[in-house]
């Protein structure tokens, strides 16, 4: 049958189809409906959203010594948190094939940063594939698990955004019959990385690397086309399809496995063609090694090393063709329209109140990174998920009673499960008085509202076991744990004031779930009072796309209200009511 | 052997429907027998952002991206966003636009000034089809249902025969709603054609 899947749906059909019968995952774009589809399967296979991709790649792991097949994805900063385990994975080798799926995303539409996640299987040495389309991600994870049960490796299945998020054609299958495994196969040598083990682990792990350098000449998914042999471009993933786009004539080595490479097929391919280029994404991954070899390939001379390519980027570049533009806007200039926080986004109330305090606020990843856009503009940091704790505490080791009582951190619920808890032991095991707002929205909300441990209810809809926040941080040796409702300003100005001024460190719990999950149609819509308005534009400051300004008046739109009433608080003239109230009077 | 690959973007803002919009699409243009691909940036849960997702189909599609100077059809579900795309029309490419303003935050707050949209398309191009996608969805009663109509306005433009539209819309939107929707088409269609 074909059906048109994005390369993460086909990566799931790819595990239900290649017999994996454990798959986990933390969420993170572009990687996360990967499990999300895979919960299609669960019958077949167990799935579950993991608390960070570190447990979740040893889930997977364990899962492989105990003999199933597995799979583990992740976005490319989803491998930093998990590399730990994979290091060292790619010396214990397997039981069951074990594919680890790194969604890269190369011009950061949904990132923090721009790093290409095949260095990793350098440094891991561990075989990786690169698939173009969702057929061919699809057929790699059957590939990935040959190849892994085959040389005992662990391997990387890098995509990237437009890989992930494309749909195109796949052909689907059966599901291969697996036998599913009997007893835990005890190898203490090979599991148990003690040092002594450890060493000789890695020379099996040189000797495999080199029986895959032979794998990588024989494969059928590293293939030469020839067309024109005035030039020749060796390639791989997605720039794949653009390099035949845009360049019909051109011989190509399509490369599926890009580590270790096929040095003999590069050479033949070389020698073959008369201009030799290479198109890759991102870093010389590809290039420098192929230099290594003593060949002489263009690359990032001609090419950038920055965002993603398109079939126009490898046009003007090396096909000399450029596309004249006219200016049809003349003058004009067109407003922007970037993402903003939600109408009733229970973010809002705590960001505005923070920029009325004029605190630091050490910030961390998701919805509220929005917080940094004005209006709200009240977010001084964003690293990676969870560093706003450990950064809070360590600005006020810095800068001490200059900054007492004007910093805090803020983090949401599934990031600090994620990471932000050992951030909070360390502030309060070595003393420190930081005051960190939990915004509990119940949710992973900016990934597109998975489960988390906070939220009762597993990836596959199970009730379970839901983790008590505050009971958490009571354990962690905090003693001013406060509840906070984000809808109430005066509330929340009046907390976070008391609790910056303390000599002892804080937590602070916001207590609305995220207004895509939780829709509370009683919830009254507020109106601007025409008469009462002074067109004043504090209501502006709120930064709520439901605000708008029309005859020099405030209004709002009662499609788009979910009625949070904090506009209602800011406005001085009492100009914004409910919609009930206003009918009364 | 020609290979003509048919590039259609659809633009406009979160939560209108874009994407099912370009679902419904790309479903249509599989059932053709071709070749296709559709390309889109998700992630952000938020609402209200730009969204823009590319539908390419033909004997054979490689890349799925439209870049400047490729689109067959632009179809835009608000006016603003259509200028955004404008570079990426080819010179006899058509614009099928929803005749909808959402006023973005920046606008609103009294930052900037939101555009004459006809008045710059005008001097652009001829090839301009206008659809009010809100009076139709008022009409079947159910706001949700532009984005159906608009899939209608375009359904003109393309060589997709209408039964098949309705197989694709019967297995892509929620039973309870297929009689709205299939109105919604139609009528997107029916206006369309009678200008
Ligand atoms: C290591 C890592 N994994 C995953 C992500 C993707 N990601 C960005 S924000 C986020 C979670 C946000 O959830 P939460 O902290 O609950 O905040 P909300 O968006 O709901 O406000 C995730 C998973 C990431 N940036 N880094």
């Amino acid at each position: 049958m074909r059906v048109l899947l994005s390369g993460n749906e086909a990566i799931a059909r790819g595990a239900y189809e290649y017999g994996i019968s454990v798959a986990t995952a933390y969420p993170g774009t572009p990687s996360t409906e990967i499990l999300e589809n895979m919960v299609n399967y669960k019958d077949n296979i167990y799935c579950e959203w993991a608390p960070n991709e570190k447990v979740a790649m040893e889930v997977a792991i364990g899962a492989s010594l105990g003999g199933a097949r597995a799979l583990v994805a992740m976005k490319h900063v989803g491998l930093n948190v998990a590399s730990d385990p994979f290091l060292t994975l790619s010396y214990t080798g397997v039981k069951g094939g074990l594919v680890i799926v790194s969604a890269d995303d190369p011009g950061m539409h949904s990132s923090q940063n721009e790093q290409d996640n095949r260095h990793y299987a350098r440094m891991a040495k561990v075989p990786m594939l690169e698939p173009s389309d969702s057929q061919e991600a699809k057929d790699y994870v059957g590939i990935a698990l040959e190849i892994s049960e085959v040389f005992d490796a662990p391997v990387l299945l890098r995509t990237t955004t437009r890989v992930s998020h494309t749909k195109t054609v796949v052909r689907l299958s059966e599901r291969e019959k697996i036998p599913a495994p009997s007893e835990f196969e005890r190898a203490p040598g090979k599991y148990v990385m003690v040092p002594a083990n450890a060493r000789m682990r890695h020379i099996a792990v040189e000797e495999r690397l080199e029986r895959l350098r032979q794998y990588a000449e024989e494969t059928d998914i590293n293939r030469i086309e020839w067309r024109d042999k005035k030039v020749g471009v060796i390639t791989s993933g997605i720039s794949y399809q653009y390099v035949r786009e845009a360049m019909p004539d051109a011989s190509i080595l399509k490369l599926g496995m890009t580590y270790p490479l096929a040095e003999n097929l590069i050479r033949k391919f070389a020698n073959g063609v008369e201009t030799l280029y290479v198109v890759e994404e991102l870093d010389p991954f590809l290039e420098e090694q192929i230099k290594a070899m003593g060949i002489n390939v263009i690359g990032k001379e001609k090419l950038p090393i920055l965002y993603e390519f398109d079939q126009s980027i490898i046009r003007e570049k090396l096909a000399d063709e450029k596309i004249e533009l006219k200016n049809f806007l003349g003058e004009t200039q067109l407003p922007p329209r970037p993402p903003v926080l939600c109408p009733g986004c229970p973010h809002r109330g705590v960001f505005y109140i923070l920029k009325k305090l004029k605190l630091v606020v050490m910030g961390d990843i998701g919805c509220y990174s929005l917080g940094v856009a004005p209006p709200l503009a009240a977010l001084d940091s964003t690293v990676c998920m969870g560093a706003s704790v450990g950064m809070t505490f360590g600005a006020e080791l810095a800068l001490k009673e200059n900054i007492k009582g004007k910093i805090v951190g803020v983090i949401g619920d599934s990031t600090f499960i994620h990471s932000g808890i050992t951030g909070l032991i360390d502030i309060v095991y070595n003393k420190g008085a930081s005051t960190i707002i939990i915004l509990d929205n119940r949710t992973t909300g900016m990934t597109g509202h998975q489960d988390n441990p906070g939220t009762g209810r597993t990836l596959k809809g199970e009730r379970t076991h839901q983790l008590d926040l505050k009971e958490v941080v009571r354990a962690v040796g905090i003693k001013n744990v406060r509840v906070i409702d984000p809808y109430n300003l005066e509330e929340t100005e009046k907390v976070i004031t008391e609790e910056i001024n303390k000599d002892e460190p804080s937590v602070i719990i916001t207590n609305r779930p995220c207004v895509l999950i939780v829709k509370d149609e009683k919830q009254n819509k507020y109106r601007v009072d025409a008469k009462l308005c002074k067109n004043c534009g504090m209501c502006y400051m709120v930064g709520c796309s439901a605000i708008y300004r029309e005859d020099n008046k405030a209004n709002i739109d009662e499609i788009f209200c979910a009625g949070c009433g904090v506009c209602a608080q800011v406005c001085r003239f009492n100009a914004i009511k409910k919609v009930g109230d206003m009918d009364d009077q | 052997m020609t290979n003509k690959v048919m590039s259609i973007m659809v633009v406009g803002v979160g939560g209108q429907g874009v994407i099912l919009a370009s679902e419904l699409l790309c479903e249509a243009a599989m059932r053709m027998g071709y070749d296709v691909k559709k390309s889109e940036i998700h992630g952000m849960a938020q609402r209200g952002g730009s969204v823009v997702s590319s539908v390419r189909y033909g004997e054979k599609v490689y890349s799925p991206l439209i870049t400047k100077r490729e689109a067959d059809i632009l179809l835009s579900f608000e006016q603003l966003e259509t200028l955004r795309w404008l570079d990426y029309i080819k010179p006899e490419g058509k614009i099928v636009i929803n005749d909808q303003r959402i006023v973005p935050m920046a606008v609103a707050v009294g930052q900037g000034e939101y555009p004459d949209v006809f008045g710059i398309l005008n001097r652009v191009t001829d090839k301009v089809y206008k659809l009010n996608g809100p009076d139709i969805a008022q009409q079947v009663g159910d706001i949700r249902a532009v984005n159906v109509a608009l899939v209608g306005a375009l359904s003109i433009h393309l060589d997709i025969p209408m039964e098949l539209w309705r197989k694709v819309i019967e297995s892509r939107v929620p039973p309870e709603t297929l009689d709205i929707n299939l109105k919604a088409f139609e009528m997107g269609r029916t206006l369309m054609k009678v200008p």
